[in-house]
């Protein structure tokens, strides 16, 4: 039976939740123990450098493959495949039939999940013409670009209205443009209720997309939960300026604060910037400038993953 | 199952508009048909070219009247015999100088005449390229006595028939029946199902492997191919058993209708033909398919084509040592092995009148079609779709 994960929203509400999933091949272990609970009607990202494990993570909860042990449940039901005409999933490497026409290809995806065909072309050919490819509707596969191929597969994706929309890397490939169009989507579909669970190793996709993210590191969960959480694992920053270079006030500086060039960098204290600033002025010191950052989605990942994960994710996003 | 039936439909409606509206797929068609056509053509030419050297013409000289008995005889001869071997017989009107004339058509090539007959009943000289008890002289010789006959036609033959023929020549008669029922079946399936063992590349090689698993249950997947092609070689054999009929119609008068008619009667042989043909390719699709799934590439299923034809080969032979005593150990050892099965069975159905025999093999090979895809999705789900190093059936290591 799945055991209760701990996580502020309840089990029953849950889009996709998963207990210690372990998933070996050949003695290697690829997946350590990953529980994941996702909010329905969220953005949720697997983030991880590439080895991490999210596909695998991935292929388990819909039903690719089954775990070496443990237990999930996607939709309410513990058996993914249960639930697959209600789920539309994007894989990392893309495939489509060449010789298939665009539109056929689409009701295709969508007759696997149970869409009439008739009505998967129908939906076919509206979601083309919308996507500035209605041209193209009745060309083979082969003869398309490789963005618009990525097209066709994303709307064979969401053809039958899933309401849990599982992506792995659904930005690799893609140009800048397209890439703002699908992240449109993910928010589009999110909005009319619709949970959408993907996987990435760019940050900043991440950051701009989700509610909450799980950050995937060697096979394990390094954290799970909201991305403002993830951020507030570490301090903002002060960075501040003064207008004299020296004077019994620097003793007001928290232990740790350090000088970089003209500023001196320092986490912003419990009891925040006011006390500090006080004594600074008081001490004769002047405020030149004064900037607190907020910590980004990559030192918290830089923070939790380690800096070798991140280091990988940032030569992958060169790549 | 409703689901499961609807998405092993999705997966063989794609396959088999895939395959039957490719332009390959006429390829497929005529591939066997030109060896069809050439045989036909070449056989008919052939049997008159045999027919026409065969056939010896002999020049009769005498009056129309006369000729008129010796045709009608010799029609009457041809009939009986069902063979067009018997010699042909011209009419001349006698000449004055009858030694010249003989001479001249011995000497005729257009058309070459092998012999001349003169004189009348009682009388009758023949003189050619001719000896005495040649074929030629002989079959003249039966001519002439019954247009003898003819003249004083004797009592009519009443025919009576009998429905059962004698037991010896029924079973020798219909073992020939379920030989060639096996051999039709065998090289049917042989030629058709082969194509399984490639079924799943084009969805390895395309990646698409992972929209349909993470869609439908593998098993759907595989029995959709399996009936996808299954329906596309149907497709192929009607066409082909449309273009035989004609050509067999062509050549030879006949045809399937002058073989000895199996013990469940030819309607339920038919029957059987397509339901053991439909379970034979099923099986061997099966196992097919289970083994093509492992195979990463095109030189992979080549590789494995040359050991399962030869293994075809071998389970063809221990169907044939069924035919002729369907009862004895060996034949029913050949029933209950799934792959041979339906050869043997249909066998049993051109020698062995019963019918239940065949509900109970149609389960069982049923079953065996069940569990073989079972089977073969089971090991693609592990050995395929699983990510990290692969592991090939062939080379399997327990994982401690």
């Amino acid at each position: 039976m799945l055991q209760q994960v701990s996580h502020s929203v309840g089990s029953n509400a849950l889009a996709v939740e998963a207990v210690d999933l372990v998933k070996d091949f050949d003695g290697t272990r690829a997946v350590d123990g990953v529980s994941l609970a996702v909010p329905p009607g969220s953005i949720y990202g697997l983030l991880g450098p590439n080895g991490a494990g999210k596909t695998t993570i991935l292929r388990m909860l819909i039903g690719i493959i089954d775990p070496s042990s443990g237990n999930r449940r996607v939709l309410g039901r513990e058996r993914p495949l249960e639930a697959a005409q209600e789920v539309g999933y994007l894989p990392e490497e893309r495939g489509l039939y060449p010789a298939m026409h665009a539109r056929e290809a689409i009701a295709f995806m969508g007759a696997l999940r149970g869409l009439p065909i008739a009505e998967g072309r129908r939906r076919a050919d509206a979601l083309l013409a919308e996507h500035n490819l209605g041209d193209w509707a009745k060309k083979p596969i082969r003869t398309l670009s490789k963005g618009m191929a990525q097209t066709v597969q994303l709307l064979g994706t969401i053809i039958h209205k899933p309401r849990l929309i599982v992506l792995d890397e659904p930005f690799a490939g893609l140009d800048a443009i397209n890439q703002g169009r699908l992240e449109e989507l993910i928010r589009r579909e999110t909005r009319a209720g619709v949970t959408v669970l993907f996987s990435t190793h760019v940050i900043a996709h991440a950051e701009r997309l989700c509610e909450s993210v799980a950050i995937i590191a060697k096979g394990k969960v390094a954290f799970d939960g909201r991305v403002d959480d993830a951020r507030a694992k570490l301090s903002s920053i002060v960075r501040l300026r003064t207008r004299a270079s020296d004077g019994p006030w620097r003793s007001a500086f928290p232990a740790g604060a350090r000088r970089e060039g003209d500023e001196w960098v320092f986490e912003l204290p419990a009891a925040g910037p006011e006390p500090l600033l006080k004594a600074l002025i008081d001490g004769g010191a002047g405020i030149e400038t004064l900037a607190i950052e907020r910590p980004g989605l990559h030192d918290a990942f830089v923070a939790i993953a380690g800096s070798a994960a991140a280091a990988a994710m940032g030569q992958e996003k060169a790549q | 199952m409703m689901r499961f039936l609807r998405s092993a439909f999705v997966i063989a409606r794609r396959d088999f508009g895939a395959t039957v509206l490719s332009k390959t797929f006429i390829f497929f068609l005529i591939g066997p048909l030109f060896p069809l056509l050439l045989g036909g053509v070449f056989g008919g030419i052939g049997a008159r070219v045999a027919t026409q050297t065969v056939r010896p013409t002999v020049a009769i000289i005498t009056e129309s009247k006369s000729f008129t008995a010796i045709a009608t005889a010799r029609e009457r001869l041809a009939a009986a015999t069902s063979d067009d071997t018997v010699i042909r017989v011209i009419r001349y009107d006698p000449e004055p100088d009858l030694a010249a004339q003989q001479k001249r058509l011995l000497a005729s090539r257009n058309p070459p005449i092998q012999a001349v007959l003169t004189g009348w009943y009682g009388s009758f000289h023949l003189s050619g390229d001719i000896h005495k008890g040649d074929p030629t002289e002989r079959q003249l010789e039966l001519i002439l006595r019954s247009a003898e006959m003819g003249m004083f036609p004797g009592p009519p033959v009443h025919v009576q028939p009998t429905k059962r023929m004698s037991p010896a020549s029924l079973v020798k008669d219909r073992a020939l029946t379920a030989q060639l029922g096996e051999m039709l079946l065998f090289f049917l399936t042989i030629l058709l199902s082969g194509m399984l063992l490639s079924q799943l590349i084009e969805e390895k090689s395309n990646k698409i492997i992972e929209v349909i698993a993470a869609a439908v249950p593998i098993d759907a997947l595989f029995v959709g191919k399996l009936f996808a092609m299954l329906a596309a070689s149907v497709v192929g054999i009607l066409v082909w058993l449309s273009a035989g009929t004609l050509v067999i119609e062509l050549v030879k008068s006949g045809g399937v209708q002058t073989l000895p008619a199996p013990a469940v009667g030819w309607p339920g042989f038919l029957v059987l033909s397509v339901l053991y043909f439909a379970m034979s390719y099923l099986l061997l699709g099966a196992a097919f398919l289970t083994i093509g799934a492992q195979a990463a590439t095109v030189r992979e299923v080549q590789t494995m084509s040359m050991p399962i034809t030869f293994g075809q080969v071998l389970i063809f032979g221990l169907a044939s040592t069924a035919v002729g005593s369907p009862n004895s150990a060996t034949a029913i050892g050949a029933a209950i092995f799934p792959l041979s099965s339906p050869m043997v069975m249909l066998a049993r159905a051109a020698q062995e009148p019963q019918w239940w025999p065949h509900v109970v093999a149609i389960v069982w090979q049923a079953a065996w079609v069940a569990l073989i895809l079972h089977i073969g999705a089971s090991m693609f789900r592990k050995t395929v779709l699983k990510s990290g190093p692969r592991r090939r059936w062939w080379s399997r290591k327990s994982v401690a």
